[in-house]
């Protein structure tokens, strides 16, 4: 007898499907029924590789599927499976984001941040300002994949505006759109100036952190940012928590525990 | 339920386990703030090390399996923390490891000029071939490491112990021969191992890791009332502490102050004061005082 997938030992689950998002991305999916938010994650091990945090980035009743995006040792290897390879998967875990109904909403993605964001978009009304970046054309990721229209950009004009999101973003609201919220992810520094941009103008956000895991449960301290746990209290944070996180876009934790400025984590992190 | 520990006052016997949310004086003070009376910094070490690659931690339900593998910046690379933590209003454990005895006293040494309020020599990490345990299974190198420690620091010394010591009593006792002030016990149970069946593979990286939770509990409560029987120190008593009701039970052992870990995954990180109410309702109940019921279990009549 299988066991329900638990927040507790690894289930081992075989890919049914791969699809290739983008040269730089692919989605691995499982066949499984996941309890699930947007914005939660689950914690993919390979048995003899290592094992990682990866949000859920579809969902349906039966299926669940992370995307990868090969930047580091342990992505580099699970871009390479393929459909009938095991993968042991526990959680979901994290809190997920508040999805705030019937209101005026912005969801701002950069690079790979638009993975937890994407079953987020997929419940939000078509009206919603989404606001879509990368580094190239290559690093959009699902550019075929919502109801909702988006406005792209890239870093060197190779899709859409060139220029940042944050950009867009101040365009929008100084054009005199009214926010009830904001939803981010992407790089950290793009993170904190949403965040900026927000609080300016007395806007809501929400925003999905990342940091070094291991247990994925609160306990291990490795995630710690601040006084918050960011695999147990986030990864999805509010404004009220942002303003006193004074670890948001200057600190993190290497895998030895030793604090180090976020550039140097990201370098460590891509490796 | 303020409490007097070698000279300090606690503002309640929680204490926080070492190796649990330990990483920075932020989530120490907030653990600090959910109600733990003590808090422990993660385990220090002679040089950087990364840990075991992950699987590091897993949760079995009752109770988890880990070998993260005693990560740690190192002891000279730690001035931030070092830095914020002169700034504490909560009392601090400094845990400390090494590989050899003179690397135990090397970064003992150091971390005492930072003044800790207390320092912990952890002689029972499973998770390491070359740290840990290694030193507190055996009676002659327990007393080595506790005795050139203790040389060495200005603050109070306790000592981690290991449950897979053959006479867990008997090394609470050379431990405190040698200059211990305090006995912290158990660390983690075992090595146990995890074998994943479909993948027929062992889940954790390092194979092998320590089990902690409720599963271990009756194993804790053994050791402390052994070591309760054999010395006059005070002992930290912890292993699977998840209710008011298993901290009682850990005191009847013999416990002064009783350690959470892995129940921060079971009831959250406000475990502390919740665990500290149950206690006081079991108290008043029963018309008690901690003091009455520490080490009540070794009364041979009632």
């Amino acid at each position: 007898m299988m066991n329900p997938i638990t927040d507790q030992k690894p289930i081992m689950l075989r890919v049914i499907e791969k699809k290739i998002e983008s040269p730089e991305f692919a989605t691995l999916f499982f066949e499984y029924a996941i309890p699930f938010k947007p914005g939660q994650f689950v914690m993919v091990w390979i048995p003899g590789i290592d094992e990682k945090p990866y949000t859920i980035s579809y969902h349906s009743k039966n299926q669940f599927a992370i995307t990868i995006e090969a930047k580091g040792l342990f992505s580099k290897k699970a871009i390479t499976l393929d459909k009938g390879d095991l993968v042991g998967i526990r959680g979901p875990f994290g809190n997920g984001f508040e999805i705030q109904s019937k209101k005026h909403v912005g969801v701002v993605a950069g690079g790979c941040g638009m993975a937890p964001l994407a079953t987020l978009a997929e419940q939000l009304d078509k009206n919603t300002t989404f606001i879509h970046g990368a580094r190239t054309k290559d690093y959009i990721l699902y550019p075929d994949r919502f109801d909702i229209d988006r406005q792209f950009c890239t870093d060197d004009g190779s899709f859409g505006h060139k220029g940042f999101v944050t950009d867009i973003l101040e365009k929008e609201i100084a054009s005199g759109k009214l926010f009830d919220m904001i939803y981010a992810c992407g790089p950290e520094i793009m993170m904190y100036t949403v965040f900026k941009i927000c609080e300016k103008h007395q806007i809501p956000c929400q925003i999905s952190l990342e940091r070094y895991m291991r247990c994925g449960f609160g306990v291990c301290g490795a995630c710690v940012c601040g006084k918050q746990i960011v695999c147990k209290d986030g990864p999805v944070f509010n404004s009220a928590v942002l303003r006193d996180m004074k670890d948001f876009n200057t600190k993190a934790l290497l895998k030895s525990g030793k604090d180090v400025d976020l550039s140097l984590y990201f370098s460590w992190r891509c490796k | 339920m303020t409490i007097q520990f070698l000279g300090k006052t606690l503002k309640n016997p929680m204490v926080l386990a070492s190796g649990i949310l330990g990483n920075s004086k932020d989530i120490l003070e907030r653990v600090h703030e959910q109600g733990c009376g003590l808090v422990t910094m993660k385990s220090i070490g002679p040089e950087p090390r990364d840990g075991h690659k992950n699987p590091t931690v897993i949760d079995l339900g009752h109770g988890m399996i880990n070998a993260v593998g005693l990560p740690s910046p190192g002891h000279l690379n730690m001035e931030n923390e070092w830095k914020d933590l002169e700034k504490r209003d909560f009392p601090l454990i400094a845990s400390v490891y090494g590989g050899s005895v003179s690397e135990y006293q090397r970064v003992a040494k150091f971390v005492s000029t930072k003044k800790p309020d207390f320092i912990e020599i952890n002689i029972s990490c499973p998770n390491s071939e070359k740290h840990g345990m290694i030193f507190g299974v055996n009676p002659q190198s327990s007393h080595e490491v506790v005795s050139a420690v203790k040389k060495v620091i200005n603050v109070p010394l306790i000592v981690k112990l290991t449950p897979q010591a053959l006479d867990i009593g008997q090394i609470a006792k050379i431990c405190e021969d040698a200059g211990a002030d305090a006995i912290c016990a158990i660390n983690t149970v075992g090595p146990g191992m995890v074998i994943d069946i479909e993948s027929k593979r062992p889940v954790l990286a390092f194979k092998k890791g320590g089990l902690s939770g409720p599963m271990i509990k009756p194993v804790a409560v053994r050791c402390i009332f052994d070591i309760y029987k054999a010395v006059n120190i005070p002992i930290i008593g912890l292993g699977g502490v998840t209710t008011g009701e298993d901290a009682i039970e850990l005191i009847m052992a013999g416990a002064s102050l009783v350690g959470i870990g892995s129940a921060v995954r079971y009831r959250g990180i406000d475990v502390f004061g919740k665990v500290v109410k149950e206690m006081e309702t079991w108290l008043k109940a029963h018309s008690l005082s901690i003091e009455e019921i520490k080490g009540a279990a070794h009364k041979e009549a009632l």
